[in-house]
């Protein structure tokens, strides 16, 4: 059962995610080491690969608000973590749909550092303390994009039907 | 049912009759800008066509954009090699919407596609950076996106699977007090509506007060719209719109408006009166921390920043010289000037201000956008504090995760210059 690895405020901002200083660095094998730099002791532990693939991040409202880089996304898919947070903001959601990370909106989410979390398809259970908290569907238009794989396969068999 | 802006301006990018708030449309493509992450779009591009048999070409090269303005010049070999990889592809496409590193047609990519007439009324214009609302200043739907959508409209030339935003409508009347302007009114605003208030949905603005705001302050207000979540802020296009695409940036074109119905339908409306409003202060960390001056005055601060696509157009840069003229910039303050494009530059030069900023002892730097986002010149130190013109003020934002940022107009920032302190305006020192 996947575990929350961290717990985070409210507003937690792309330049938190990923400092605007290593935005040069641009290619989805490089931006993990990069992830969340400025907790250094949560980054150290990412470096170390200390948490299993599919462990949890529990952000509050607003999580990914700010700047469109895509390196916010990218740096937490290449640790094969998982966002639950209470709203995500506009273009951090879009991004995650388009890369593929697991992204789940849960207004009322309540969960603690430690916690075993286990995401249904439209509910999220905290295994620790029982309770049981709904999702917020994804817009349903994104889902064709989820399930080709993310956009870039997705944009690819556009492209392809087009040429046919 | 009648339409608001964007809802008509998707209609039209989609070949409908009409849309309503939820649909799923996949407008065209009329502007397509990025900056250096431009190197992680053509990454994402060349991958969608990897195993098609097609060789990789974009759909429009006439209607992309490129600006090299967040880290110029390089700050890294890193960066310099991202440009130089960005040129080839620029040259490689014949993309002609290029401004490289160059000080008479280089800025910042906010101020650049206004300047040269690149967005129109009506246009949908997507940018790989979340201040491309600032766009909607010319009543075009124009909203920020990640790079790898971006990779798709280059590819397709349609935005895939929109979902018509809903709209609130914002009126604005009343008077500007003096020291008071467009800036104050979008952090007023932001701190109303919060951080994500407007999450997924568009600002529209109306009122006697944005009918006769400079379009230099209407793209501050449209540019700060995503602070408080929006995926566009717009101000229908109208004679003012008009003007400034004809005197300013030359075009000679039709220029036909796009403008709400009448009977159009807004989720919220938010009523604003400013000619009781003070000069409004964004404090650490977060844009939506808004407070009126009196509350934070005599805060002490070691670096003043005017500038940005936010606030580093020539009105800036003249009201703020106006206040600096004749005066030092206190002594344990450091002040940067960044005016948003290399015209704007060369005109603050022409008229001045680069002389009054340089006499008071401000450092006036290329324009770019500098130290707002913290990779390139003017990071803070340990536990510095910064009083800055710019847009974010989130923790780490200029390069220092102990640093503090407050965010204001640009005469409460040349103000406060003056006395090291933040400095309301309106009282004469």
């Amino acid at each position: 059962m996947p575990k929350v690895i961290i717990k985070l405020e409210n507003d937690i901002s792309t330049d938190d995610i990923y400092p605007g200083r290593f935005m040069a660095t641009v290619l989805p094998t490089e931006t993990p080491q990069f992830a969340f730099f400025d907790r250094t002791e949560f980054n150290a532990q990412l470096k170390a690969k200390a948490f299993p693939a599919g462990s949890i991040i529990v952000g509050g409202e607003n999580f990914g608000c700010g700047s469109s880089r895509e390196q916010a996304c990218s740096t937490l898919k290449g640790h094969e973590v998982a966002v639950v947070a209470r709203s995500i903001s506009r273009i951090f959601l879009q991004n995650s749909i388009n890369l593929g990370l697991q992204v789940v909106i849960c207004p009322s989410i309540e969960a603690s550092e430690g916690d075993e979390l286990e995401i249904t398809a439209d509910q999220v259970i905290n295994r620790t303390t029982g309770r049981t908290f709904d999702q917020v569907k994804l817009p349903a238009a994104r889902k064709g994009i989820m399930d080709a794989g993310g956009l870039i396969p997705y944009t690819r068999a556009r492209l392809m039907a087009k040429k046919a | 049912m009648g339409m608001t802006v964007v809802e008509k301006i998707l209609a039209r990018a989609s070949g409908l009759a009409s849309v309503k708030v939820g649909d799923v449309v996949e407008p065209k493509v009329d502007l397509a800008m990025s900056h250096e992450n431009a190197a992680l779009v053509i990454n994402q591009f060349q991958e969608v066509f990897q195993g098609t048999g097609i060789t990789p070409k974009v759909w429009d090269p006439s209607r992309i954009a490129i600006i090299f303005d967040h880290r110029v010049p390089a700050e890294s070999p890193k960066t310099a090699t991202n440009h130089k990889k960005i040129r080839g592809f620029v040259a490689a496409n014949g993309i002609t919407k290029f401004h490289d590193v160059r000080g008479d047609v280089g800025g910042i990519c906010h101020q650049i596609l206004p300047e040269y007439g690149y967005v129109r009324p009506g246009f949908v214009v997507l940018g790989t950076d979340s201040h491309t609302t600032s766009h909607g200043a010319l009543g075009a739907f124009s909203f920020g996106v990640g790079a790898t959508e971006m990779a798709s409209a280059w590819s397709l030339g349609i935005a895939v699977n929109i979902e018509v935003p809903a709209t609130i409508k914002v009126v604005v009347n009343g008077e500007f007090p003096p020291y008071v302007g467009p800036k104050d009114l979008i952090l007023h605003l932001i701190g109303k509506l919060t951080a994500q208030g407007a999450n997924f949905k568009v600002l529209e603005f109306h009122g006697e007060t944005i009918r006769k705001m400079s379009t230099s302050g209407r793209i501050a207000i449209c540019n700060m719209s995503v602070e408080a979540g929006a995926t566009s802020g717009i101000v229908p296009g109208d004679e003012e719109t008009v003007r400034y695409l004809r005197e300013e940036a030359g075009v000679l074109d039709a220029i036909p408006c796009v403008v709400p119905d009448a009977d159009a339908q807004y989720v919220q409306t938010v009523e604003i009166d400013v000619s009781a409003l003070a000069p409004q202060i964004a404090c650490p960390h977060m844009v939506d921390n808004v407070k009126p001056i009196d509350q934070v005055i005599g805060t002490k601060v070691q670096q003043i920043v005017i500038g940005s696509c936010t606030n580093g157009r020539l009105d800036d840069l003249a009201d703020a010289a106006a206040i600096l003229r004749g005066r030092k910039v206190a002594e344990g303050t450091r002040m940067l000037v960044f005016p948003a494009s290399s015209k704007i530059f060369a005109k603050a030069l022409d008229m001045g201000y680069i002389h009054d900023f340089m006499r008071a002892g401000a450092v006036v730097m290329n324009s770019g956008c500098g130290p707002c986002l913290g990779v390139h010149e003017g990071a803070l130190g340990d536990n510095e504090v910064a009083l800055s013109t710019t847009n974010r003020n989130f923790k780490g934002r200029m390069g220092n995760p102990t640093g503090e940022v407050y965010l204001c107009s640009p005469v409460v920032a040349a103000a406060s210059a003056i006395t090291g302190v933040i400095t309301d305006p309106r009282r004469k020192n």
